[in-house]
């Protein structure tokens, strides 16, 4: 059975139809990336996995293992092992990152019936992930994301995967705001986060990500839906075509 | 030739009874009495403050004060008793307890061990003896023509008289603790005297706690130069409590004001702060935290009458099904009170689409070269942070939860002591614990 299975998807935000009869089909271990351009509903996609509010499911399903993930509120989706590194992740101010990443962990682990992480083997996992991404103590202890620079959010964000060991993780642009370096450290922080276990959706513009996070699929959005599937040599040709002959087709 | 008389309310007309049947007996002759009688003129001639007042115009205390009780009677055995048992947000501290039963000192619930350079009395006490700290004290700290005040002039009763003597640091902070021990519902004018003499460093905090009485209680509190004060003040009381501050701050001294108001159904902070001497440097702050139909109004009218003064004013109001905030602030910076620098905030945050919030900064600037600043929000949660957080794991309660503690953890986390800070904290979080069952 494929860990994600979304069959004629229709999505609408505000009364405007923004995905339209959708299919993704996401194996178990396999990174799928999703490229398109702006406006094909690959935001939409994201939100709508993690249940969002205002996106309204007219048609179809989504299913995890199986199983429809629509009447799901968002934490029971985490729970499930739903994650979203969002494209601009917001600050919460007041709420220091330790503490989020804390109860968060504990929040899920509870809503599946296991027993919450002690203090010490809690401050240890932290260490361990935050060091390898190169996230400094005095992050932790800030409100989460306040005073960030875009490329610490995005570390933060993918910190917060490799905390939270998600089944499905589905990042957002994740290359957006991001240097060269930045780039690098968070594309060694999802590499090492692959594994026969877990499935990725990595949502790109461009092909330079896919160079670092190298993809087993990729898939074209256009117009609210997959128009074409291939390999990874199709987001090389994606690259020196453009998207115009996917976006007339579908016109 | 007739006199046009306003008509009195039921309440006014209460009150009037009250002060003619108790003058006889409050405590205080001569100057004392002379102080009451001048202030229940005042009031006489004002009645209740109502909407047409400025200063009063979102809590219309004519409207909202139906009736007036009688008078609270002198605790008894069993009045004593109950009171022994309230809990109040600082019972983890190590303070010195001085406990009020209906407005009246309770020595026997009461800590009166000595401590040098520490003198604690009772107002009752001091108005009967005609002490000389009282008398040059009462009525004398921040001269104001508030009607509630006046109230409280005509009518007072009991309440502390504490002196903390020159260069003195206490060794704990002192913990005014007023209760309700009358089941029946009563009123109490409470009068209490602070005074904090130059270099002298004191922690006082001031909880009140439940029944149905109707409070007005005034505290003077004057701080001495150089002396440093943190005064706290916690209100959970299911009738009307008027409060007043009239605090006066000596020059380089420092000054943190905290309140505290929850599950209270209708209370009324106002405070009349002085900067008196060059250099001093005030913050005051508070949240409440607010359901059904409760109303909290923080009043205050801040006087920068000395040049060099720094204050900081934060308030914040968290607001579910209709209840009612209101904040107002004044600056008044005197025209010789140079390189003032004074910033207020206040946000509510509404949890339902039924609460109301009204913010009202004021500024009135006579000096040329000052910095003073005012900001005022009010909104829901942000869904956009609640969404983020649900979508790591964390249930819609939790997340709310978590934001409002974030909400009010920034205006709390400002209190420097370190116990009182906790105490706070915790409080607000079994507040919002409370509200997610």
């Amino acid at each position: 059975m494929p860990l994600l299975e979304i069959k004629n998807l229709h999505v609408e935000v505000e009364d405007k139809k923004i995905l339209n009869g959708l299919n993704l089909t996401v194996e178990k271990g396999q990174v799928a990336a999703i490229m398109g351009p702006n406006g094909s509903g690959k935001s939409t996609l994201s939100y709508v996995l993690a249940g969002k509010d205002n996106y309204t499911v007219t048609e179809g399903e989504i299913l995890l293992d199986g199983e429809s993930i629509l009447e799901m509120a968002p934490d029971e989706r985490a729970a499930k092992g739903v994650f979203l590194a969002f494209q601009y992740p917001v600050e919460v101010p007041g709420v220091a990152t330790m503490t989020f990443l804390r109860t968060a962990l504990n929040a899920q682990r509870k809503l599946r019936g296991e027993p919450e992480y002690s203090t010490p083997d809690f401050l240890k996992l932290v260490r361990e992930k935050s060091g390898e991404l190169g996230v400094s103590q005095e992050h932790l202890r800030r409100a989460v994301n306040v005073g960030f620079s875009g490329g610490e959010k995005k570390r933060n964000e993918i910190l917060q995967m490799a905390i939270l060991q998600p089944r499905l993780a589905v990042l957002d642009e994740t290359d957006s705001g991001l240097d060269i370096d930045a780039l690098k450290i968070v594309s060694d922080g999802v590499n090492r986060l692959r594994s026969p276990e877990r499935s990725m959706i990595v949502i790109t513009h461009y092909q330079r990500l896919l160079d670092y996070i190298v993809p087993d699929v990729v898939h074209v959005m256009a117009k609210g839906r997959v128009v074409r599937t291939g390999g990874k040599e199709l987001a090389l040709e994606l690259e020196a075509n453009g998207y115009a002959q996917y976006t007339d087709e579908a016109a | 030739m007739a006199e046009v008389a306003a008509i009195k309310t039921a309440a006014e007309q209460a009150l009037t009874a009250a002060y003619e049947g108790a003058r006889g007996r409050l405590p205080g002759t001569g100057t004392v009495a002379a102080l009451r009688a001048d202030a229940f003129k005042r009031f006489d001639a004002q009645g209740l403050p109502h909407r047409r007042v400025e200063e009063w115009k979102y809590t219309d205390l004519r409207k909202l004060m139906a009736n007036a009780y009688p008078l609270a009677a002198a605790p008894d055995a069993a009045a004593k008793a109950r009171a022994k048992s309230v809990a109040t947000a600082f019972d983890t501290l190590d303070c010195r307890r001085l406990v009020f039963v209906d407005g009246v000192f309770v020595a026997e619930l009461s800590d009166l061990s000595p401590e040098p350079g520490l003198t604690i009395g009772t107002m009752a006490d001091a108005l009967a003896k005609g002490d000389a700290l009282v008398a040059g004290h009462v009525g004398k700290t921040f001269a104001t023509e508030d009607v509630a005040v006046a109230l409280n002039t005509a009518l007072m009763g009991d309440g502390a008289v504490i002196k903390v003597a020159a260069g003195i640091e206490l060794k704990r902070p002192i913990h005014l603790v007023f209760v309700a021990g009358d089941a029946t519902p009563n009123a109490c004018f409470i009068r209490s005297l602070i005074v904090v003499e130059d270099g002298a460093k004191a922690a006082i905090a001031e909880s009140h706690e439940g029944g149905s009485a109707q409070v007005n209680c005034a505290l003077e509190l004057a701080i001495g130069d150089g002396a440093e004060v943190d005064y706290f003040k916690v209100t959970r009381t299911g009738g009307l409590h008027i409060a007043s501050l009239l605090l006066t701050a000596g020059a380089k001294s420092r000054f943190d004001t905290f309140a505290l108001t929850y599950d209270a159904a209708l209370v009324r902070n106002q405070s009349f702060i002085r900067f008196a001497g060059e250099g001093a440097k005030g913050g005051m702050r508070g949240v409440n935290l607010q359901r059904g139909k409760e109303h909290v109004d923080n009043t205050l009218l801040i006087e920068h009458a000395a040049g060099h003064c720094d204050s900081r004013e934060q308030f914040k109001a968290v607001l579910d099904d209709q209840s009612h905030s209101v904040f107002q602030g004044k600056i008044v910076v005197k025209p010789h009170a140079q390189t003032t620098d004074s910033k207020m905030m206040t946000r509510a945050l509404l949890l339902s689409d039924e609460a109301e919030a009204d913010n009202k900064p004021e500024l009135e600037i006579f000096a040329d070269d000052v910095v003073c600043g005012h900001g005022a929000t009010a909104g829901a949660l942000d869904p956009g942070l609640k969404f983020y957080l649900m979508s790591r794991g964390i249930d819609a309660q939790q997340a709310e939860a978590l934001l409002i503690q974030a909400f009010i953890g920034e205006t709390v986390e400002e209190v420097t002591h370190e116990g009182f800070r906790d105490a706070l904290m915790t409080a607000a979080v079994q507040w919002l614990e409370g509200r997610a069952r």
